[in-house]
C-alpha cells in the first residue's frame, strides 16, 4: 500500500518536473545584486537548475534572520523598557514583522526585485506571480537558488528593518498607529531602498555603493526613519526626569545572544550561496562583534564608570551593526578595528550626545543602527582596500570609494526622513498615534492589549 | 526582657544567625527592608542616563531576650555584622511588656 503511494507520488513529481521546466524557460530569472562593483550579475540560464547545498544554507539563513526578530530583537528590545509595557514592546515587533511578510509576497517582492523597473523601483511579479519551485535566483557567481528561497531570506530582510524602527516609539505608540505606519513605510521607504541599493538596476547599485548586507538598507534606513519617527511623536511622559530604567537586563542579554547568532543567517547568508564569500562574512559577524562588545564596556571604564551588561550587549549590536555592509567586505583584521570604532562612536552618542539634543530614541534605534550603520557604510569604504587586508582589487581606490558610499549613505537619510514623515503622519490621520495619557501611565501592555507580562 | 531590632547588611546575615544560635538565641524575625542612612544609596547608569537610587536594601533582624540575654545578644550582633564601613547599620533595644507563647499560653521567659 504504501509503495503504491509512494510509486503515485513519484509519477507526479515527474509530471511536476516536466511542467516546472517549462514555467521556469517562460519565467525570467531574477537578478539580486552584487555587493561589489565587480561583475554584474549573470542572468542564469533558464535551465539552471539550484544546488540543493547553496539552498539549504539560504534557507538556513532565512530561519537565522527570523529568529533574530521573533524572539531575538522582542526580547532585546523588550528588557530595555518598562515592566508594564514588555508585552506591547514584543507584540508590536512580532505583528509589524508578520504584517511585512505579507505585504512582501503581495507587492513587496515586485516593487524591490521585479522583473520590469528603473532605478529607483521595479515593479510586476505581485503576488509572487509567474513564480514556481523551480524559478531560480542569481547569485554572484553561476550558480542560482530557488526563487522562493530568495524571496523567503529578502522578506525576513523587511520584517526586520521595520521592527527595528519600533525602538525609537516604544512605550507611547499605539498598536494601530504602529501597524499603519508599517504598511506605509515599507512601502513607500523599504522596498524603493531595497531595490536602489540591492537590485541590479538600481541607482546606488549601479554607483557601485558597496553594502554586504544591508548597513544602508536596514540600518541607516531603520535608523534614520527611528530618529524621525521619535522627534513627530515626542518624549514619553515623564523623560528625562523620570528613572526609566530597563525591567530586565537578563532579557535584554538572551535578545542579544539571539541577534548575534541570527545575524550569521543575516552577513554569512547575504554571499546567497555557501562559499567562501559567506565564510568571510561570517569569521568577520564574530570578530566585529566582539570588538564591539568589549571596546564599550572599556570606553565606560575609561569614562570612570563600570563595565556593564547592558554597555556589552549594547557594544554587541554597534558592532553587528557596523559589520554588516562590511562583512564579505572586509579582512577580519579591518572588521575588528569598524566593530571596535563604530561600539566607541555609539557609547559617545547614546550617552553623551543624545541627552544633550533632548529628544527620546527610547531604546536608541538611531543612536546604536543609524550611527552604527553610517560608521559602517563609511568604514566599509576604507577596509574593502586591499591594502588593508580587504577584497578589493589592486586598482580600488579609498577617496573614490568613500565619495560613493557617502552619496549612498546622503540619499537614503533623505529617502528615509521624508518617507517617515509620510507614513507617521498617515498614521496619526487614521489612529490619532499615541495612546492616552492614562494609558501611558497604567501602561501599554493593560491599556492596549489587556494582558500584564508578570502576574 | 527586651526587645531588640537590629539594621544588618543582607550579606552578613548567616553569619549573625550562627553566631547567635550559638549563644543560644532560639528564634527570631528577619524581613527584607529598605533605607538610608550615612551610606545614602546608589547610582546605576544605562547608557549613560544616570539614576541614583536613595534607599538601600537592607534585613532587619527582631529578636526577643530575657534580660539577662539581652546585652549578650547585641554584642554578638555588634561583632558579627561589622565590616568597618559606613552601612553596617544599627542595634535597638526596647523594653518588653510581655510574651505569649500562642500554642500553649505560656507567659514571661518561658514563652521566648
Amino acid at each position: 500500500m504504501i509503495r503504491k503511494i509512494l510509486c503515485a507520488a513519484g509519477a507526479v513529481g515527474a509530471a511536476f518536473a516536466a511542467t516546472g521546466a517549462w514555467a521556469a524557460e517562460t519565467a525570467q530569472a531574477v537578478v539580486p545584486a552584487v555587493p561589489a562593483p565587480a561583475a554584474a550579475p549573470v542572468a542564469a540560464a533558464a535551465a539552471a537548475v539550484a544546488n540543493p547545498g547553496n539552498n539549504a544554507w539560504m534557507m538556513t539563513s532565512t530561519l537565522l534572520v527570523l529568529l533574530m526578530i521573533v524572539p531575538g530583537l522582542a526580547l532585546f528590545y523588550g528588557g530595555l523598557t518598562r515592566a508594564k509595557n514588555m508585552l506591547s514592546t514584543m507584540t508590536q515587533i512580532g505583528a509589524v514583522a508578520s504584517l511585512a511578510m505579507l505585504v512582501w509576497v503581495m507587492w513587496g517582492y515586485g516593487l524591490a526585485f521585479g522583473p520590469e523597473g528603473n532605478e529607483f523601483i521595479s515593479w510586476g511579479k505581485f503576488f509572487l506571480a509567474g513564480v514556481t519551485p523551480d524559478s531560480t535566483a542569481a547569485t554572484f557567481t553561476s550558480e542560482v537558488i530557488s526563487e522562493y528561497v530568495f524571496i523567503s531570506f529578502q522578506m525576513t530582510f523587511a520584517a526586520i528593518t521595520v521592527a527595528l524602527v519600533l525602538g525609537s516609539v516604544v512605550e507611547r505608540m499605539k498598536f494601530s498607529a504602529v501597524m499603519v505606519f508599517a504598511l506605509v513605510w515599507l512601502t513607500i521607504v523599504y522596498f524603493p531602498v531595497a531595490h536602489m541599493v540591492w537590485e541590479a538596476r538600481g541607482v546606488f547599485f549601479k554607483m557601485g555603493a558597496l553594502d554586504f548586507a544591508g548597513g544602508t538598507v536596514v540600518h541607516i534606513n531603520a535608523g534614520v526613519s527611528a530618529l524621525v519617527a521619535a522627534l513627530i511623536l515626542g518624549k514619553r511622559r515623564g523623560y528625562p526626569s523620570e528613572p526609566m530604567a530597563p525591567h530586565s537586563l537578563t532579557m535584554t542579554m538572551i535578545g542579544t545572544g539571539l541577534l548575534w547568532v541570527g545575524w550569521f543567517g543575516f552577513n554569512a547568508g547575504s554571499a546567497l550561496e555557501a562559499n567562501g564569500s559567506a565564510g568571510l562574512a561570517m569569521i568577520n559577524t564574530f570578530v566585529a562583534t566582539a570588538a564591539g562588545g568589549l571596546f564599550w564596556m572599556l570606553t565606560e571604564r575609561v569614562m570612570g564608570h563600570k563595565g556593564s551588561a547592558l554597555g556589552f550587549c549594547s557594544g554587541v549590536v554597534a558592532g553587528l551593526v557596523a559589520v554588516t555592509p562590511a562583512a564579505g567586505n572586509s579582512g577580519p583584521f579591518g572588521a575588528i578595528v569598524l566593530g571596535a570604532v563604530a561600539s566607541v562612536i555609539c557609547f559617545f552618542f547614546v550617552s553623551k550626545v543624545k541627552p544633550k539634543l533632548g529628544y527620546d530614541d527610547s531604546l536608541d534605534a538611531f543612536g546604536i543602527h543609524g550611527v552604527g550603520g553610517m560608521i559602517g557604510a563609511l568604514g566599509t569604504g576604507i577596509v574593502y582596500a586591499p591594502s588593508l587586508g580587504g577584497p578589493g582589487g589592486a586598482d580600488f581606490s579609498i577617496g573614490g570609494q568613500l565619495v560613493t558610499q557617502a552619496s549612498a549613505v546622503g540619499a537614503t537619510i533623505v529617502i528615509a526622513a521624508v518617507g517617515t514623515v509620510i507614513a507617521i503622519y498617515i498614521a496619526k490621520a487614521v489612529t490619532g498615534l499615541r495612546v492616552s495619557p492614562e494609558v501611558e501611565v497604567e501602561g501599554l501592555d493593560i491599556g492596549e492589549h489587556g494582558e500584564r507580562a508578570y502576574n | 526582657m527586651k526587645f531588640i531590632i537590629a539594621i544588618i547588611k543582607p550579606f552578613k546575615l548567616d553569619e549573625v544567625r550562627e553566631a547567635l544560635s550559638a549563644i543560644g538565641v532560639a528564634g527570631m524575625t528577619v524581613s527584607e527592608v529598605k533605607g538610608f542612612g550615612r551610606q545614602k544609596g546608589q547610582t546605576e547608569i544605562y547608557r549613560g542616563a544616570e539614576y541614583s537610587t536613595n534607599m538601600l536594601p537592607k534585613v532587619k533582624l527582631e529578636i526577643a531576650a530575657s534580660d539577662a540575654m539581652a546585652a549578650q545578644v547585641v554584642e554578638t550582633i555588634q561583632q558579627t555584622a561589622s565590616t568597618d564601613s559606613i552601612g553596617d547599620g544599627k542595634i535597638f533595644v526596647l523594653d518588653l511588656a510581655s510574651t505569649t507563647r500562642i500554642r500553649t499560653g505560656e507567659s514571661g521567659d518561658n514563652a521566648l
